[in-house]
This record gives C-alpha cells, sequence and structure tokens, in this order.
C-alpha cells in the first residue's frame, strides 16, 4: 500500500498558483525527495502534506485516510521536522520531548523513557537540562529529529534537515536517517542539497513553478539528463564549439564556461583530451547537480 | 471540514505545556500578586485616604482603601490575563514558532487559542487567589463569601484573555500593542468603578462606563468581598459570559485567518 497518494494537488493563494497539479505516490519504507529552487512550491506542498495548509483543488491521502477529513488520526502517525527551528525555548531539551509527547496524548512514563532512548540516539543525553537557546546548530537540529520521531511515526517528514549545518554535523544527520531507513521508516524529504539527494533518496520529484518535471531514481536521471561523465572547459575555443555542434554533443554552453555530457564508454573524453588541450579542463562523473541544473535553469531566483 | 471535529479536550495540553513553563518561574510569578496589594493599600491607605475621607457608594459610606481593595483584584485579573493573550502568546506565536511546531501534531489551531485563553485566565485565577489570601489577612474581604472571588477571577481571566486573543490575532508587530492598552485598557482601568464610583461621573458617561467589562467585573469583586452592589450580579455574569463567547469566537476566526494559509 501507498503510504502517500498525492493526486492533482493545487494550491492558489493571493491569485499566486504555488502548486500547480502535482501527483505522486510514497510506498511504504521509501525515501521519497522532492526538489526543486527556492520558492518552487515543496514547502507549500509539504505543508499541505502534514495538514497545515488546507489544499486549494486535488487529493492527499496518508495511509489510505484523506487529510482533510482524517487529519487527527493522520498527525498522530507523522512526525515532522519544520525547516524553522521551532524548539520551545521556554523549555529544557528534554521537556521539549516530555510536553512534545503530550501533544499526541503519549503518558508521561512512556513520554519519558522514549525521550531518554532518543536522547541517547542522537546523542544529546549530555544537553538534557540545557536550555534551548544554548544548543550548537547541529544539536538543535538533532534535537528536532528526536522530537519528530518522539511518537514512533510511520512517516517522517522533513523540510531542509541539513541547511545551515556544518559538514561534521550534515553527516551525522545523514547517518542518523540512514539508519532509520534501514529501519523501515518511511521517509519525505526536501533539499537543496544535491548530495544529499542522491544519498538518501531512493526515488525523487524535481518541481518548478509548482510543477513536477521529472520523477525518478537519483542514479537513473543522472544518466537520462547528463550522462555519466562530465566535462567542463573553461574559455571554450571557437573550434570546440564547432567541433561540439558538428557532432551534436549533449552540452550547456555558459559563455566563458562549457559543459559537455556523455555516456560512459564514449570516446568524448579522449576526444576533447587530444583535439582541444588545455589546462583549464575538469573531467567528473555527472551528478544530480547537474541534473537540476540543466531542467530547472542556472539563472538566480527571488 | 467538519468544524466541531476542531475542538476537544486536547487542548489542555497545549495549557499543560505553559504551566510547565509557569511552574520554572513560580518564585517570581509569585511576587507581583504578593506585593501589589500591599504596594496600593500602603500607598492609599496611608497618604490618600486622608484626602478624600469616606467614599459613599451603593448607599453605603466606605473608607477609601475598603472601596479599592476589590477593584485591585480585577484589575489584576485583567492585566494577567490581558498581557498573557497579548504580548506572551504574541511571541509564542511570531518569534519562537510554538503554534507552527505544535500544528505538526494532532493538534488544531482552535485547540491552541482556546488553551491559550484558558491559560491566561488560570494565571489570573492564581494572582486573584494570592492577593485575596492577604487582602483578607489585612480585613479588606469577608470570609466564606470572598471565596466567590476565585471563580469571578476564572470568568474575568476568560473575558480578558479572549480579547486579548483577538488583538493578537489582527495586530501586524508587536509594538502596537500599546494601541488597545492606551485606548481600552488605561481608560477602563482609570473609569471603571475601580478608583471612584461611576455615580461620580457625569450623567452621560455612565451609561459608557457601566458598558465595560471591567465596570462589571469590579462589581462582582465588590459584591463578593463585601456583599454590596450597584448592578446585579446576574447581570454582570451575564454580560461577562456573553463577553467570552463573543471575543472568543471572534479570537479564533481572526487567528484560522491569520496563521493558516
Amino acid at each position: 500500500m501507498n503510504v502517500i497518494e498525492v493526486q492533482h494537488l493545487h494550491k492558489r493563494f493571493n491569485g499566486l498558483v504555488a502548486v500547480d497539479s502535482i501527483s505522486f505516490c510514497v510506498k511504504k519504507a521509501e525515501c521519497f525527495g522532492l526538489l526543486g529552487p527556492n520558492g518552487a512550491g515543496k514547502t507549500t506542498t509539504m505543508r499541505m502534506l502534514y495538514g497545515f495548509s488546507p489544499l486549494t483543488q486535488g487529493s492527499i491521502r496518508l495511509f489510505g485516510m484523506d487529510i482533510g477529513r482524517d487529519w487527527r488520526q493522520i498527525k498522530a502517525r507523522i512526525g515532522v521536522c519544520q525547516q524553522d527551528n521551532t524548539l520551545d525555548p521556554d523549555l529544557t531539551v528534554e521537556q521539549n520531548l516530555r510536553v512534545f509527547a503530550g501533544y499526541f496524548s503519549i503518558p508521561p512514563k512512556q513520554a519519558f523513557e522514549r525521550g531518554r532512548e532518543l536522547l541517547d540516539f542522537f546523542a544529546l543525553s549530555h544537553k538534557k537540562n540545557a536550555k534551548v537557546l544554548d544548543l550548537s546548530g547541529g544539536m538543535a537540529r538533532r534535537l528536532i529529529l528526536a522530537r519528530a520521531l518522539i511518537n514512533q511515526p510511520d512517516l517522517l517528514i522533513l523540510d531542509e534537515p541539513t541547511t545551515g549545518l556544518d559538514p561534521q554535523s550534515k553527516h551525522q544527520v545523514w547517518q542518523k536517517l540512514e539508519t532509520l531507513k534501514e529501519e523501515g521508516l518511511t521517509v519525505l524529504i526536501t533539499t537543496h542539497n544535491m548530495e544529499e539527494a542522491s544519498r538518501l533518496c531512493d526515488r525523487l520529484v524535481i518541481i518548478d513553478h509548482g510543477k513536477i518535471l521529472v520523477e525518478g531514481r537519483p542514479q537513473e536521471l543522472v544518466t537520462r539528463y547528463a550522462g555519466t561523465n562530465v566535462v567542463e572547459i573553461e574559455g571554450p575555443s571557437h573550434e570546440l564549439r564547432e567541433y561540439v555542434n558538428a557532432n551534436s554533443i549533449e552540452h550547456d554552453d555558459l559563455g566563458r564556461r562549457m559543459v559537455l555530457y556523455s555516456l560512459e564508454g564514449s570516446d568524448l573524453n579522449s576526444a576533447v583530451r587530444e583535439r582541444f588541450r588545455t589546462d583549464k579542463c575538469i573531467y567528473r562523473n555527472s551528478t544530480l547537480e547537474d541534473v537540476f541544473l540543466r531542467l530547472t535553469g542556472r539563472e538566480l531566483r527571488e | 471540514m467538519r468544524p466541531h471535529a476542531f475542538l476537544s479536550w486536547r487542548f489542555v495540553r497545549v495549557w499543560n505545556r505553559n504551566f510547565v513553563v509557569y511552574r520554572r518561574i513560580w518564585k517570581v510569578n509569585f511576587i507581583t500578586p504578593l506585593l501589589e496589594p500591599l504596594f496600593y493599600i500602603l500607598a492609599f491607605g496611608l497618604g490618600f485616604s486622608g484626602l478624600i475621607g469616606q467614599v459613599h457608594y451603593a448607599g453605603v459610606e466606605l473608607s477609601y482603601t475598603r472601596f479599592i481593595a476589590p477593584a485591585l483584584i480585577a484589575t489584576a485579573v485583567m492585566s494577567n490575563s490581558f498581557f498573557e493573550t497579548t504580548y506572551a502568546s504574541f511571541v509564542r506565536m511570531y518569534y519562537q514558532k510554538t503554534f507552527d511546531a505544535i500544528l505538526a501534531t494532532p493538534l488544531s489551531l482552535e485547540e491552541i487559542i482556546i488553551a491559550e485563553i484558558a491559560w491566561s485566565a488560570t494565571k489570573a485565577v492564581g494572582a486573584a487567589a494570592i492577593m485575596l489570601a492577604v487582602l483578607a489577612l489585612l480585613g479588606f474581604i469577608h470570609l466564606p463569601q470572598g471565596l466567590l472571588l476565585i471563580p469571578m477571577a476564572l470568568w474575568g481571566g476568560l473575558a480578558f484573555g479572549a480579547i486579548g486573543m483577538f488583538f493578537t490575532g489582527i495586530i501586524p508587530t508587536i509594538d502596537m500593542f500599546n494601541l488597545p492598552i492606551f485606548l481600552f485598557i488605561t481608560p477602563m482601568f482609570l473609569f471603571s468603578g475601580t478608583f471612584f464610583p461611576v455615580a461620580n461621573l457625569p450623567l452621560w458617561v455612565q451609561p459608557v462606563a457601566s458598558a465595560l467589562p471591567l465596570y462589571h467585573l469590579t462589581e462582582l469583586a465588590r459584591w463578593c468581598s463585601l456583599g454590596i452592589k450597584e448592578t446585579d450580579p446576574i447581570a454582570s455574569m451575564g454580560y461577562l459570559t456573553a463577553f467570552i463567547i463573543f471575543f472568543t469566537f471572534l479570537a479564533l476566526r481572526v487567528m484560522r485567518k491569520r496563521l493558516i494559509k
């Protein structure tokens, strides 16, 4: 059974179309990514999914129930990690977990035990009496994750879980999320971080202007839209441009820089190396970031 | 969606959140209601009453301190609940994102708002109880009838908590609470029969004063404390009940409009 079923979802506010007919499904134990530039409609979609915003049109079903009608049962079974730091600064670290457990009507004794387990899992036990405002960014994010798991959810919703974290904290969060995934937790995640998406997501969609551009497994999408190998050439010569066009090689011409995409086994690399010997040339594997930039464009947002 | 499904007993969970926070700083919360009546009684009883003599109220001659003592409880109820659902709730809603976090759990916005109003009334009851103890010891309140001040504080707290929540729902920035405080709370504090009888006001102003919620709360406080009244307590209770229902309903509407997008 699908944990999430979204059909023809629309959201309009103040005459603006934020989400324009989005449909997707997420299976049990799957990690599904919502990728897109700022203002693409990711967070709006997320907020409708966890029952924060009403939908304009379409339907959202979680665990087979309708979000508009059975919002309370649904929300009891999901954990949400919002983009903003919504930890309660009036409470200590441990109180944050226990009071939050109260919102789910979890009995105090059970909340206490579950809270201790989670503090342990997220390496926060030594901070249990600390004030939330005294936590570092990484610790605060781990506490938000711990809080989202207090009700032992069947679905975890993460809105940019590692934005603004240092590399150490980021990798630690990833490790924890991978452990949870192995335990069979279903995860829905939005992110700007393509490394994060490739590493965690089983499947993902890239959305822009409220519409889904593509859907698929990260590696499939990379192969389909950016090949397997990339050659980046700084200051491409006129000859190179002609060669690329004559051989109809997949590429993006950015003026001062040219990006060529090729599939495994093609002789593009060696051809470029031989014919257009240049120092300022990078050979690397294609990544999800290439796909993202090719599909959503390179111009700045907002 | 079925509107009735948005309200349940679960609001006590949010009430409990505020109670947990309150307990952390209960000593500070205790001091104000303990000292406030003492300061007023001292200032007005020793310093001021010599200038005034007796107050003529509801056909009875009262010493000035005896006249204002019940009003002190009424105004404390007003400020405790009103400041809780204005400044404190606004901080929770806007700066701390506490409501956003709660809305990701099986609680509705309506339950959060009701809990905030109920909490503000609880704080008002706490303050009134302490003041009641102090003023009863000083002999300004007749017992056991004075114990009625407790449910009265709850009712008054709900009334001012509800209207405070309504302002929180419509106010753009926290500084602008100055407006309802200056235009609504301060004049009410002064002209609701708190520090002088409404009968001393010019005739044309008297109906305005008696339309204010604090007037009715003060009337009830005086009736509970001393057993004398200008207005029928049942009418005052009715007025406050209608006020609670009206502004709770309005607060729920404006908060939904403000937060659910």
